[in-house]
Order: structure tokens, then C-alpha cells, then sequence
């Protein structure tokens, strides 16, 4: 549907966003990857000249390195693990008929919209704190002792804190996904005799495994890259310390540009593995 | 003024082409209807002329000014779309008004046009309406009046009957047909319904493959087909076709009959054949008749009153004057 | 749902939604009341849930020290600039995508999507240096166009959806009718497409306003916003419960109203369109 005419405004005026994102997308990543060869200390030298591939070796060859992909691994792993469970079990529920469920919506979906540095204090501090968190309190109640929650469990906390902000977008991308499945499909299973748990495995499990797809898949990109959460619990101490903390701490902290560039770039490469796979389903989507 | 030719226009998406050269001329006050199966490339054409999409070659011709390279809006032409296209966030009035508005005109010479156009067509009480208050006859109309008010050239119709009820369709039909005649501004028509192409046109250019396979009026395309396609698609219930032996008796590689021309009798005949599905009209009724060497069924119309039943075996008789002859091509023998 | 359902059957499931429901929202209802307390309260043993004196000291306290009004305003000017110039870049871009397909359109749109899966931190120390060079630093300016940047390809991706639901023929029509590429984008186009720009906004505004990689790193006083306000109360402010919890409060509070406002539309946004 288109003349001569319509797509040559049609280039003009998708050139600012093209233009835009292009320039945004090569300028820094041939940056990192110009960094990524050179031995770069900013405040301890500057440019260093050529190393080759030194810092990719060291980055992987350092102590911090194997730790912090392991922490990576068990943080994404157990968000996602904890949201998309509980995420179908409270999805399902959800769908049930009930008094107010506009409201409980809402309560369940809050959580996304508060800031990331928000949730981390206010877990860190009013619940976590071994002295005057609420948790101390119900321990205590129960006659045991507090835990010191971000020092002696830091995983578990880190990981309770994230998947506290992450199970609305799970539970709100599954409701969605399971009400658009079509009742009749359940009442066929019925009649044909099949009890709750049986169309529960059959039916509505298979109905949400795209959309469980979709929200592994959305949410490991950015759980790869959860930053504030640590930044301001544990700064990266008692084993919290992710691959992306780590590169942060190379360049910002150790100014150690050369070797976090090189960082970088294995991250870049971790999540563009994910991404492919994300972007077969949104494109397989594009064509429907 | 509205007079258009299209001048060994083509029209090809990516190497595809969906219109070889193709010539055609339209006359000032006409009503041409494109007629064809879908995807014959009607409705391509109609958007070439109105400039929605570019012919890959050839010229365009309004009323003797090259129009090839000029944009939609500026070619004097209105089209009323298959999907009314109404603008939803915009009262009846404004959605007739804006082809007014885009040109600039004043406010009082607007409403003046608008009033005109609506009491025309009996919109005058759903001015300030929304379309999706509308019913889709309503709406149709609202279409209509948004192309009226121009003044254009020549109107352009797509298919605009498609999404309306029978009984609406009949209705539409004839009121397209008045404004026609009241107008008498060239309008062009596409349609995949040869019963809209028979009832409306002065001029009917029936399309397949983009190419055109005939042009004439509705009852030259009905009496004289050039051949197997027109005179299959041309003309309800269908024509019956008969090859081998049938055809040869007549010197040809297929002949064709339509229902209408076959005389039924359950004593003497031509060809001889089982009664299948009879359906009573009233006015008529359609025998739908197993020819032994025949693939599909015979249909014949007879009369409203006949006693005709299933498994009956009856006697069919062609009337020697209306006999279509096609050769081995499909070619009309004249 | 098709068929009734026992009232025991609909008491059972409102009762469990609802304690899941407030179980989730308790850590958010919880800093809310807090805000409210005394310092003193806000630590007694055993903690009081709604019987405490309420005040509105801590609020103003804040206010006070912290200069709440300066981050919320470089927060609004961040979120809400980043997200119209966003718009203003979007919406042209989406209109070419939605009505004038090529080969490459599809190519392309998952092309943007791609930037938006690049690690921030990955790039970092450029963007970083780079900011330094076009002493672009800790300016509301800069953190305007990084947020831009990072949430464009989502703003597109929205509007290109929604853009796809109108008919071309809409469009065609205005051609035929006399309009100019600026008025058929002005005048069809964008109020055809006022609900599904708005949602766009919406969903835009939450995500800058609560990102908080680049708030971070590329701010210091002058630019900061909410986000880099409360990491400020680490340490050691973070033991003043009361003072902590009203600054959070506040943070949160004007994000949580557009986001229930904006809920439907987050699932769209947020998937690519995969999930509708």
C-alpha cells in the first residue's frame, strides 16, 4: 500500500530513530571493545598501549571472576524459579471468580511500580535488620533467633527481594495469557472427564508455556543486569557480587577500564545468547 | 468533466506482476464497474487511478492531463472505501466536512456543502453522531457524502456494498444508482459480484489474472461473452458447459448454455438426465439435472410450476439460437 | 466464566486472593505507615501496626534535609522529558513501520529491540567518558537523552502495535480526502491512536522514573533524581525508619497511581506485543 511518494517520507521519518539508536548501539560498543585490547587505568596511568587479549584472559582468569557468574547464575536462576511458580499458582487464582479481584489485582501488581533503590532499603532495613527488622521481630516471636539476613543469607536475601519485585510482571503477563484461554476448551476436558489436576497438566500448562517462555526469557535480561538491589544491600559483599557488579566495580571503582571493557564484552555476549532466542519468538509473533 | 484513460499501464510488487500493459478508456458520466474472482486485480487498478499505489509503466489520463505523477488528493477524484474508512474520532458532520477542510475552505461554505450533501442522503439527523453510533447503511451513506461534497472527477468505489446484509445490499444498489443518475458524474465500481456489475453498470470490465478479459455493456457481455470466462462468470445461475461429443455435434470444443435457455419435459428431449436437488423459488425454480458425460450437474430454469422430483428422469432440449460455441482456447466462435 | 459458581466456592477464592494479595503488598503498606510514625515507634518491640500517633513531622523533616522537591523535580523533568522526546521520535518512525512496510521493516524493528538487550554495563565506562567530554555529567540534559535513548526502542515497539490495529485504508481515505502527510499524522492518525500513545506514555514515564543503572552512575548533586535520593539513605539515615519510610513514600507514591492507571497496557509494553 504504498506510491514512491510515501516511502521516501516513510525513510525520512524513520531516520531520527534509526539514526539515533545506531549511533547509541556502535559508538559505545566500539568504545568497550577498543578499551577491551588496551591496558587502561585511568588514574594510574591512562592508556597503556596494546595488550591483546590480557584482559579478556584475566577478566575470566581472576578469583572474582568463576564466584560472581556462579552468584549470576543462582540469582536469575532462583527469581526465576520463585516468580514463574508462584507466578501460575497466583495467576490461576486470580482468574477465579471472586469479590473485589480489580482490587487484589492491583495489590499484586504494586510491587513492579516501586523504584528498585526503594525496595532495597525498605526490605534491607525495616524487614531484614536483624535488631529492628520486622523479621527479627516474627523470629523472635517464634522464640528463635534473628537472622542476619544480608550477611549470613545474602543469596536468599537478594534473591527474596528481586523476585518480590518481578512476580507482578509474571503474574500479570500469565493472568493475561491464561484469560485468553478458551473455557470451552476446560469444559470439553470436563466432560470428557478429566479432574482439576489433569486440566491443569493438559490444558492450561501448555496454554501458558509461550507465555511462560516469554517471561524467562524478558526477565533474565533484565535480571542479568539487576543493579540497584545490590548497589545499595550489600554493595557486592558476601558473595553477592554478580557479573555486572563485578564489571561495574573493574571500571568505577578500581578504574580498571581495560579489564572491565573486557567484562563488558562477555556480558554483551551472555545476553545477546538469550536475546536470539527471545527475538525468535517476538519475531515468529511479528508475522502472525 | 471526468474522463480517464489508462494507457498500457502495468503494475508489479517486487517481481511479480499483477497487471501486465493494459489499456482503458472511461468516458465522462460513465458507470464502469470492474468486475472479476478475487484477487484478479480490480482493486489494484482502482487504487492505481486513484493514486495509492504507482503503475510500474505506462500513463493516466484525467480528463486529458497526464496524472501518472500526481498525488492522490490532487487528482479530483473521491473513493469510497470497502471499509467506509471513517474517520471514528469525528462526527458525521466533521467526517464530511474534512475533504472541505483540507481544501481550505471557510467555515459557512463548509456547512452550507455539508447540509446539501446530508438532506441527499438522508443524514441530516445524524450530523452530530459519531460513526460508531451509525448502522452500517448509515455509515455507507456517510461515505458517500464525504465524497459527494468534493465535487470530484469521478468517484471511485471499492467494494463498497461488501459488508452490508442482503436486503441492505438491494437498497444500497439502487441508491447508488439514483445518485448516478442525478449526478451523472463518471463513477467507477469494483466489485467481485457480477449481480452488482449486471444491475449498476453502463460499462462492465470484467478482469482476471489483471487482465481484461472483456469490456462492453452488461447485455453484450451477457449475449456475446468472448470467451469460456466471461461467459461463466457473467450471468446467475451460472452456464452450463458440455465438451466432447456434446460439443463437437456444434463444431465446437465446448459449448455453453445458460439455465435459462434449456427447455425441460419428461417425455422428449436432446439429452436425457436424472433430477438431482430441485429448488423452488417461487417465480422460478432451479432443477439441478445429472447428464450422463457431464461432470457437474445441469441447472436449468424453468418455470415456478413444475412437477419435478428427485430421481424423476427428464428430457433437456437447448434453444438452438442461444448456444455459446467456445474453441479449444475458449474463444467465442462467432 | 461461563457457568455460576457456588457462593462457598467464591468465599474460598476471595479470601485466599485476598491474603495473597495483601501478603504482597504488605512490604509497600507497611513503609506507608511507617512514614507516619514516630522514630521511636517505628522501632518499638513489638512492632504497632495502627495504634500509634500519627504524624506528618517525618515528611517535613525530609523535606527539609534532603531537598525532596529538587530530586522529584529532576525526576519528573528526567522521566517525563525522556519519554515525550521518545514520543516525539516514535511516532513518525512507528507510522512508517505500521503503514509503509518494506522488506526490511520487520529487520529493523527487531534490530531496535536488540539495542534495548544490550548490558548497560557493558558500555558503561564509554558512555561515562563520553559524558564527561560533552560535559554532559550529572546534567539533567544528558540523563533526559540516555533514559531516551534506552526506552526508544520500547516506545516503538508499543506505538508500532497499536498503529498496526488501524485500518490503512483510514489513512487512504484522509489522502484521498486532500491531507498532507503532517495533517493525515495530526489530525487521523494521533487521535485515532490517543489511547495507545497514552499507555506509551505511561508505561515510559514508570521505566525512567524507576531505572536506576544510569540514574546512578551518571549523577552526583545537581541531576540526581528519586532514585539516586533514596540510595542516599543507605547509611547510615536508613536506621531512621520513620524518615526512611516517608522519603520512600514519597518516591513511590506519584508511580504507583499511574501505574494502576496503566496496568493493562504494562503486559503489551513490556512483551513486545507477544502477550496481548
Amino acid at each position: 500500500m504504498a506510491t514512491q511518494h510515501s516511502r521516501s517520507a516513510a525513510r525520512i521519518m524513520m531516520a531520527p530513530a534509526v539514526v539515533l539508536l545506531l549511533g547509541w548501539m556502535l559508538v559505545p560498543l566500539t568504545m568497550t571493545l577498543y578499551f577491551s585490547f588496551k591496558k587502561y587505568l585511568p588514574l594510574r596511568g591512562g592508556d597503556l598501549g596494546w595488550v591483546g587479549f590480557d584482559n579478556y584472559v584475566r577478566f575470566v582468569s581472576s578469583s572474582a571472576f568463576w564466584p560472581s557468574v556462579q552468584t549470576t547464575l543462582v540469582i536469575v536462576g532462583g527469581v526465576l524459579l520463585i516468580t514463574i511458580i508462584l507466578g501460575v499458582l497466583l495467576s490461576i487464582l486470580l482468574d477465579q471468580p471472586m469479590w473485589g479481584q480489580g482490587i487484589v489485582r492491583i495489590l499484586v501488581i504494586a510491587p513492579f511500580f516501586v523504584m528498585p533503590t526503594v525496595s532495597a532499603l525498605v526490605w534491607k532495613n525495616m524487614f531484614m535488620d536483624p535488631v529492628n527488622g520486622l523479621f527479627a521481630h516474627l523470629w523472635e516471636a517464634f522464640g528463635a533467633q534473628p537472622v542476619e539476613w544480608l550477611s549470613d543469607a545474602s543469596l536468599l536475601s537478594i534473591i527474596i527481594i528481586v523476585s518480590w519485585q518481578w512476580l507482578p510482571f509474571a503474574t500479570l503477563i500469565l493472568l493475561t495469557a491464561i484469560q485468553s484461554l478458551d473455557s470451552e476448551q476446560l469444559e470439553a476436558a470436563e466432560m470428557d472427564g478429566a479432574p482439576p489436576l489433569a486440566r491443569f497438566g493438559f490444558i492450561i500448562l501448555p496454554h501458558l508455556s509461550r507465555a511462560i517462555t516469554i517471561v524467562i526469557l524478558i526477565q533474565t535480561i533484565f535480571l542479568l543486569a539487576i543493579f540497584a538491589e545490590i548497589f545499595v544491600t550489600t554493595g557486592g559483599a558476601f558473595g553477592t557480587r554478580t557479573l555486572t557488579y563485578l564489571i561495574f566495580q573493574r571500571v568505577l571503582e578500581s578504574q580498571n577500564v581495560g579489564l572491565g571493557s573486557a567484562g563488558g564484552v562477555y556480558a554483551i555476549i551472555l545476553a545477546n545468547i538469550v536475546a536470539i532466542f527471545l527475538m525468535r519468538i517476538v519475531g515468529k509473533n511479528l508475522d502472525a | 468533466m471526468g474522463q480517464i484513460t489508462l494507457n498500457q499501464i502495468t503494475k508489479s510488487f517486487g517481481d511479480v506482476q499483477v497487471i501486465p500493459p493494459l489499456d482503458l478508456q472511461i468516458n465522462d458520466g460513465e458507470f464502469v464497474v470492474f468486475v472479476g474472482p478475487s484477487g484478479c486485480g480490480k482493486s489494484t487498478l482502482l487504487r492505481l487511478i486513484a493514486g495509492l499505489e504507482d503503475v510500474s509503466s505506462g500513463a493516466i489520463d484525467i480528463d486529458g492531463t497526464d496524472a501518472t505523477e500526481i498525488p492522490p488528493a490532487k487528482r479530483g477524484l473521491a473513493m469510497v472505501f470497502q471499509s467506509y474508512a471513517l474517520y471514528p474520532h469525528m462526527s458525521v458532520r466533521k467526517n464530511i466536512a474534512f475533504p472541505l477542510r483540507m481544501a481550505g475552505l471557510d467555515k459557512a461554505a463548509q456547512d452550507a456543502k455539508v447540509d446539501a450533501a446530508a438532506k441527499v442522503l438522508n443524514l441530516t439527523d445524524y450530523l452530530d453522531r459519531r460513526p460508531g453510533q451509525l448502522s452500517g447503511g448509515q455509515r455507507q451513506r456517510v461515505a458517500i457524502g464525504r465524497a459527494i461534497v468534493r465535487e470530484p472527477a469521478a468517484f471511485l468505489f471499492d467494494e463498497p456494498l461488501s459488508n452490508l446484509d442482503a436486503a441492505l445490499r438491494v437498497n444500497m444498489r439502487l441508491e447508488i444508482s439514483e445518485l448516478h443518475q442525478s449526478l451523472k458524474t463518471t463513477m467507477i465500481y469494483v466489485t467481485h459480484d457480477q449481480v452488482e456489475a449486471m444491475t449498476m453498470a453502463d460499462k462492465i470490465v470484467v478482469l482476471q489474472a489483471g487482465v481484461i478479459e472483456q469490456v462492453g455493456s452488461p447485455l453484450e457481455l451477457y449475449h456475446t461473452p468472448r470467451n469460456r470466462f466471461v461467459a461463466g462468470f457473467i450471468g446467475s445461475p451460472k452456464m452450463n458447459f458440455f465438451m466432447g461429443a456434446f460439443a463437437s455435434e456444434y463444431n465446437a470444443a465446448t459449448i455453453g448454455v445458460r439455465p435459462e435457455h434449456l427447455s425441460v419435459s419428461h417425455t422428449d428431449g436432446k439429452w436425457s438426465g436424472k433430477v438431482g436437488v430441485s429448488e423452488h423459488l417461487g417465480s422460478d425454480t432451479f432443477l439441478y439435472v445429472e447428464v450422463d458425460g457431464v461432470s457437474e450437474p445441469v441447472t436449468v430454469r424453468s418455470t415456478g410450476e413444475v412437477g419435478f422430483r428427485h430421481g424423476d428422469t427428464v428430457h433437456l432440449t437447448p434453444d438452438p439460437d442461444k448456444i455459446h460455441r467456445f474453441d479449444n482456447q475458449g474463444l467465442r466462435i462467432q | 466464566m461461563a457457568r455460576a459458581v457456588t457462593p462457598r466456592r467464591k468465599t474460598i477464592n476471595t479470601l485466599a486472593a485476598w491474603a495473597i494479595g495483601l501478603l504482597i503488598f504488605f512490604p509497600i503498606l507497611w513503609t506507608i505507615l511507617t512514614s507516619f510514625k514516630t522514630e521511636a515507634q517505628a522501632i518499638s518491640d513489638p512492632p504497632v501496626f495502627l495504634f500509634f500517633d500519627w504524624t506528618l513531622e517525618n515528611y517535613a523533616v525530609v523535606q527539609e534535609r534532603s531537598d525532596y522537591m529538587r530530586f522529584l523535580w529532576n525526576s519528573v523533568i528526567i522521566a517525563g522529558g525522556s519519554t515525550l522526546l521518545g514520543i516525539v521520535i516514535g511516532v513518525p518512525a512507528a507510522w512508517s513501520m505500521a503503514f509503509v512496510p518494506s522488506k526490511r521493516t520487520k529487520d529493523i524493528l527487531m534490530w531496535m529491540l536488540s539495542t534495548k538487550m544490550l548490558p548497560a554495563v557493558g558500555v558503561l565506562y564509554p558512555i561515562y567518558l563520553l559524558f564527561i567530554k560533552l560535559g554532559l555529567l550529572d546534567t539533567r540534559v544528558g540523563l533526559t537523552l540516555v533514559l531516551m535513548l534506552i526506552n526508544l526502542p520500547i516506545i516503538i515497539w508499543m506505538l508500532y502495535t497499536y498503529f498496526k490495529e488501524i485500518p490503512g485504508e483510514i489513512l487512504e481515505a484522509a489522502r484521498m480526502d486532500g491531507a498532507t502527510l503532517k495533517e493525515e499524522i495530526l489530525y487521523i492518525l494521533t487521535p485515532m491512536a490517543v489511547p495507545g500513545i497514552a499507555s506509551t506514555l505511561l508505561l515510559n514515564i514508570i521505566l525512567a522514573w524507576n531505572e536506576a543503572f544510569w540514574t546512578l552512575n551518571l549523577t552526583a548533586a545537581k541531576a540526581a533524581p528519586l532514585t539516586a535520593f533514596i540510595a542516599s539513605y543507605s547509611s547510615p539515615e536508613g536506621l531512621f525508619y520513620a524518615k526512611l519510610s516517608a522519603a520512600s513514600t514519597m518516591a513511590i507514591a506519584p508511580i504507583l497511581i499511574l501505574g494502576w492507571f496503566s496496568q493493562k497496557q504494562l503486559v503489551r509494553g513490556l512483551t513486545f506485543g507477544a502477550v496481548k
